[in-house]
């Protein structure tokens, strides 16, 4: 498969998209200031899928969610090797380009960050970055993604209103409209919910299990009972590793490892 | 009464007492200078003082609009200088320089607030003031012997970049990770996140900077002189000499008593001053607060 892919054509290129996952993850080693945060990953995360990375705190999940959008390249410090492909793109890559590695994936923080301008350009802010000039054509963006994450009744009278005067609980569902507004192909969650109340919560949820059908999505989270809700398959890290990878049933349920065992029991967290 | 419940009563009776006369102060150099202005005020037209432009003590007529011109333009040039200056070195400190950098400037920058004004000066009258004089003024096809308002301005702005710097330092500090990290998982470069989130989300800190620093450059009184000409007229352009309000009272307070009038004119200074510093804070604090009202 490696060997392959340097040599591809653009139509097998197609065929390998749609049977290849999106995100492919080889022999990854990341060291921050010395310290060896994530230890020879190797994953393939499916596609239209709900991928959870649980673990303890600490343990590299958010690191490892970081390196998918090389927004650990800010990091003091940080050593990257190894590969992250997506699309069968090395995003690693020395020509690689950043801000086209971003854009294709969606990030939805800890805290919903609002940026510091009304409802509308919120939303509009990534379809102009990317050169869209066109009035109506941002009303129409703004319009759909706000739909999408149903916000669009509760807002649409107010477009013009800071976004900071929106519930946090809102102001999580436009960070989501944001990032979607921009097309990515994934979408990354970092305990994306945290910070929400539990109905919230429960929206934030539905609406990505909703967006499975057309994104693939990748969450971080440290809560064992929404990784069961939610995802279809679960990245147990510890210590920097990958422990185990598999259906969230087999993962949580019959854990093949004993340090998953003794997580998902709750004996360390 | 228990001693310790006593003494805990005197601490707080007497820190306040503190406190109150230190504001005490502050009233009396304002009643201070508004009874010295009295005289001047009686003799002539409030609004007649301030309009005027001719200022010549022996003969009794004291206008007092060149020197107000005077420190507007002082000011102004050195903010044209300084702020978009600062703005980019504290961009450039907290965004893209690496620690070892950082950490070796901002205690430069520190130095350079530590410089006593009469070196900065001293600094003017030898290099800038030749350097407009012999250069920049035939450049712009100008005569002048480099004593303008345009140098006060440089020497000024040079001393005001350490309070903005590391005033507008600390304020870009504050800017979450996680919200530039919203700008650029969009896919934007870092000076779009720069431009469009960072220095809008900074906006009432860096212009409390700003204010800060203009506050500094309305009373520089030594380094300014020096270099500014103190000749009492309006300037008209940048390579005109001007005379500024703090150069005026220090310049003539040795010679007050002996006209007429004079002592009351100089005081009177020192009360536009105070004014004037005192009006522009009360502004600037109101204008922040409806700035930061609206951000959050």
């Amino acid at each position: 498969m490696h060997a392959s892919t340097s040599i591809q054509t653009a139509e097998t290129q197609d065929l390998i998209n749609l049977s290849t996952p999106h995100i492919q993850i080889k022999d990854l080693n990341v060291t921050i200031e010395g310290k060896r945060i994530l230890k020879d990953i190797n994953l393939s995360i499916p596609n239209n899928s709900i991928t959870s990375i649980i673990g303890p705190s600490g343990c590299g999940k958010t690191t490892l969610l970081k390196t998918l959008n090389r927004l650990v390249d800010d990091t003091k410090g940080v050593e990257i090797t190894g590969s992250v492909l997506v699309n069968g793109e090395d995003i690693y890559a020395k020509d690689a380009e950043v801000t086209h590695i971003r854009k294709k994936m969606g990030l939805l923080s800890q805290k919903p960050f609002p940026l510091p301008m009304s409802i509308f350009d919120n939303i509009a802010y990534g379809p102009r970055i990317h050169g869209e000039r066109n009035k109506e054509v941002l009303k129409q963006i703004v319009e759909r993604q706000l739909r999408n994450v149903g916000l669009w009744e509760e807002v649409k009278d107010r477009l013009e209103s800071s976004a900071s005067r929106l519930s946090i609980g809102q102001q999580q569902r436009l960070c989501l409209a944001r990032g979607l507004a921009v097309q990515p192909e994934i979408i990354l969650g970092d305990e994306s919910t945290s910070a929400l109340d539990p109905i919230s919560t429960q929206t934030i949820e539905n609406l990505l299990v909703e967006l499975k059908k057309d994104y693939t999505i990748v969450l971080v989270t440290h809560i064992l009972r929404q990784a069961r809700r939610v995802s279809d398959h679960i990245i147990f890290v510890y210590a920097g590793e990958v422990v185990e990878f598999g259906r969230t049933e087999d993962v949580l349920l019959n854990p093949q490892n004993e340090i998953t065992k003794q997580y998902v029991k709750g004996f360390i967290s | 009464m228990n001693w310790r419940l006593i003494k805990d009563k005197l601490v707080e009776r007497s820190f306040s007492l503190l406190l109150f006369s230190s504001l005490i102060v502050i009233a009396l150099i304002l009643t201070g200078l508004i009874v010295k202005s009295v005289p001047l005020v009686q003799a002539e037209h409030l609004g007649k003082i301030l309009t005027e432009s001719v200022w010549s003590p022996l003969k009794g007529s004291f206008g007092f609009l060149p020197f107000i011109m005077g420190t507007i333009w002082v000011t102004l040039i050195s903010l044209i200088i300084a702020v978009p200056l600062c703005v980019l070195a504290s961009v450039y400190l907290v965004e893209y320089a690496g620690d070892a950098l950082r950490s070796m400037v901002l205690p430069l920058v520190n130095v350079l607030a530590a410089i006593p004004p009469v070196l900065y000066g001293v600094w003017g009258v030898l290099f800038v003031v030749p350097l407009l004089g012999q250069f920049v003024g035939p450049l712009f096809g100008v005569e002048t012997t480099g004593y303008t308002v345009f140098a006060g301005g440089v020497v000024l702005a040079v001393m005001i970049f350490p309070i903005m710097i590391s005033i507008m330092v600390e304020v870009l500090q504050t800017i979450p990770q996680e919200l530039k990290n919203a700008s650029l998982s969009l896919g934007a470069t870092k000076w779009e996140t720069v431009t469009k989130v960072i220095l809008i989300k900074a906006k009432p800190g860096l212009l409390a900077a700003v204010v800060l620093g203009i506050s500094r450059a309305f009373g520089e009184t030594v380094a300014v002189l020096m270099v500014c000409g103190n000749i009492p007229q309006i300037p008209k352009s940048f390579f005109d000499a001007g005379y500024p309000l703090p150069a005026l009272i220090a310049n003539n307070f040795g010679e007050m008593m002996s006209i007429p009038l004079y002592d009351s004119a100089l005081m009177f200074a020192a009360l536009l001053l105070f004014v004037i510093i005192f009006g522009f804070n009360l502004l600037s604090r109101i204008i922040l607060n409806k700035l930061e009202a609206k951000a959050s």
